[in-house]
């Protein structure tokens, strides 16, 4: 049995415009996804700002009901059957909201093991158990308005785990976090399939999903574009090369053209300091250097260089299609 | 058992984190001399002691009743804003029993809002505060408090389903303190108004407190109160599952 399934799954949401003359709109969060997430697998689901990731979770996790298909974890439906998957799972997402910041870091999570009906004798141990693992041991009587962001972050992941839950849902866990808080949080998401956890995260760092999951799906704009192990991936783009152009002031109308060329599988520019980095990605023995710097004829064009893809080209080139 | 335990620690908790905000801490000392002093300019005129007992009362409870009406829909539209409505409609306990501790200890600030009332009106303005039946009086505080946060609880569900419904915790305010006769006597009231104030536990409770202040029988009262109290619990917690499937249905949980 798969610790998570989804099937056709899809959800809708209706919104306005205008003041006067208002309009309804349907808007397709998610647009009918299938995936399979077996028991103590760490499952990414990779995508773009937008593309259906939270929607995807909120509805796995019983606080959206979708519009058509279904969803079960650990084999329970998460329509039918809600209170029964909320028994079951931790639901961790990233940010500063989401914490009581008027009590303390102990009293936070004291009022979550309440809430999910942690044994009382079972609780002071396990509290203090997870405050060590999050490295929170020593603030935790401390209003929380006072914690910093990663601080916050790393009480969400306590607070997640409080109930030993059989299914953690973690929702851009790192999000805004430095790159040491980061770096934390990923130790503890990697210990949790060491623990036997089966977790999905969602993600739009590439390394985060490279170094942590074992299979990864790209959503983009509600539909799943790509599904299989991070190798798998990148295998998609493997045989290509990818070529990255140092350039000076790039306008659309060159990116297009570069784009046009025979051989090019995806483009992407990327700000870097003072100037922007014009990555081509090439299909299998196509040689473009000269090509592309055809069309960038009468920009500054700095430093090139040719590389293998990594996950994140192979991202670029899904979700560019 | 378990359920009461999560009760008791959730209205510690909750009662912490309202002590905790400067907002309320100002409220909570500004509104019982305003209330005591409304109820004195007003009531002097009759210069009967009892008279003045009985604004002062009145006073105090309207102190009660505005700590739960306009605090149960800014309390929940804080969990809005916090980001931690959402976790609790995750969690696996029926969602009135996580919001009864909150409305719970708004209420509980009303017995501090009360006794600060009568406190005021004894050394500011010279009240005479005699208590007939005092044992009596400790049983209706706490039935009528415990029926404002049922009442709190029917609003607070409303608050989840409806976003701005918080607005309403404020229009409630002032109506109630005429309508369940906390200043005035209900016999001066328009017999229409009648039948609405019988409906609502504010009315009971005051007549209880009063009652057994005064030195009348409040038991019936207060037995009234909390019937009342528990009908406005039974009622939530039937439409909380309903209410909660359709902000599911409209994706309306994440939005502040």
């Amino acid at each position: 049995m798969a610790a998570i399934e989804a099937e056709g799954l899809r959800r809708t949401y209706k919104t306005h415009t205008g003041t006067v003359r208002r309009k309804a709109k349907e808007i397709e969060a998610v647009r009918g996804i299938d995936f399979q997430v077996r028991e103590g697998e760490l499952f990414g689901l990779l995508g773009p700002n937008g593309a259906g990731k939270t929607t995807t979770i909120k509805m796995l996790i019983t606080l959206l009901i979708p519009t058509a298909g279904t969803a079960r974890v650990l084999g329970i439906d998460v329509v039918k059957n809600a209170n029964e998957v909320r028994k079951r799972i931790g639901y961790v997402f990233g940010g500063e909201r989401g914490v009581y910041e008027r009590l303390s870091g102990y009293d936070n999570l004291r009022y979550f093991a309440e809430l999910y009906g942690v044994p009382p004798a079972e609780q002071k141990p396990r509290i203090e158990e997870l405050l060590e693992l999050v490295g929170l041991r020593g603030r935790e009587h401390e209003r929380a308005e006072g914690y910093s962001r990663g601080m916050k972050q790393r009480l969400h992941v306590a607070r997640g785990l409080l109930h030993d839950p059989e299914v953690i849902f973690l929702d851009e866990p790192t999000i805004g976090l430095d790159p040491v808080g980061a770096r934390d949080v990923r130790a503890t998401i990697a210990s949790l399939t060491e623990a036997g956890k089966t977790v999905l995260l969602t993600t739009h760092y590439m390394f985060e999903a490279d170094a942590l999951c074992d299979r990864i799906a790209v959503i983009t704009q509600g539909e799943i574009v790509a599904e299989g192990t991070p190798a798998d991936l990148k295998r998609g783009v493997g045989e290509g090369t990818v070529v990255e152009v140092e350039v000076y002031g790039v306008g659309n109308e060159t990116v297009e053209r570069v784009r046009g060329l025979g051989g090019v599988t995806a483009v992407a520019v990327e700000e870097r300091e003072q100037a922007q980095v014009l990555v081509v990605q090439t299909g299998p023995g196509a040689e473009l250097t000269q090509a592309i710097l055809g069309c960038l004829n009468g920009s500054d064009v700095g430093r090139i260089s040719h590389r293998e893809p990594t996950l994140e080209d192979a991202y670029v080139a899904l979700v560019a299609e | 058992m378990r359920s009461l335990r999560f009760v008791f620690v959730s209205w510690k908790l909750q009662f912490k984190m309202i002590m905790r905000s400067p907002f309320d801490g100002i409220g909570n000392v500004i509104y019982p001399l305003f209330f005591a002093t409304t109820a004195f300019f007003v009531f002097r005129a009759g210069s009967s002691p009892r008279t003045l007992i009985y604004a002062s009362l009145g006073a105090a409870v309207m102190g009660m009743w505005s700590s739960v009406s306009t605090s149960a829909g800014s309390a929940m539209q804080r969990d809005r804003w916090w980001g931690t409505l959402e976790l609790l409609v995750a969690a696996p306990r029926h969602f009135s029993l996580i919001l009864f501790p909150s409305t719970l200890g708004l209420a509980t600030v009303g017995i501090y809002n009360l006794t600060a009332t009568l406190l005021w009106g004894r050394f500011a303005f010279g009240i005479p505060l005699t208590i007939e039946h005092p044992l009596l009086f400790g049983f209706s505080v706490v039935g009528t408090v415990l029926a404002f946060a049922g009442l709190g609880l029917l609003f607070a569900v409303s608050f989840v389903r409806f976003r701005a419904a918080w607005v309403l915790g404020n229009f409630f305010e002032y109506p109630v303190w005429l309508i369940c006769g906390f200043l005035v006597p209900l016999s001066l009231l328009p017999d229409w108004v009648r039948p609405i104030s019988w409906v609502l536990a504010p009315t009971w409770g005051m007549n209880a407190i009063r009652e057994s202040a005064l030195g009348g029988t409040p038991l019936p009262d207060l037995l009234l109160c909390l019937g009342l109290g528990a009908v406005y619990v039974a009622f939530a917690v039937l439409v909380t599952n309903r209410v909660l499937y359709d902000a599911r249905a409209r994706g309306s949980l994440s939005l502040t």
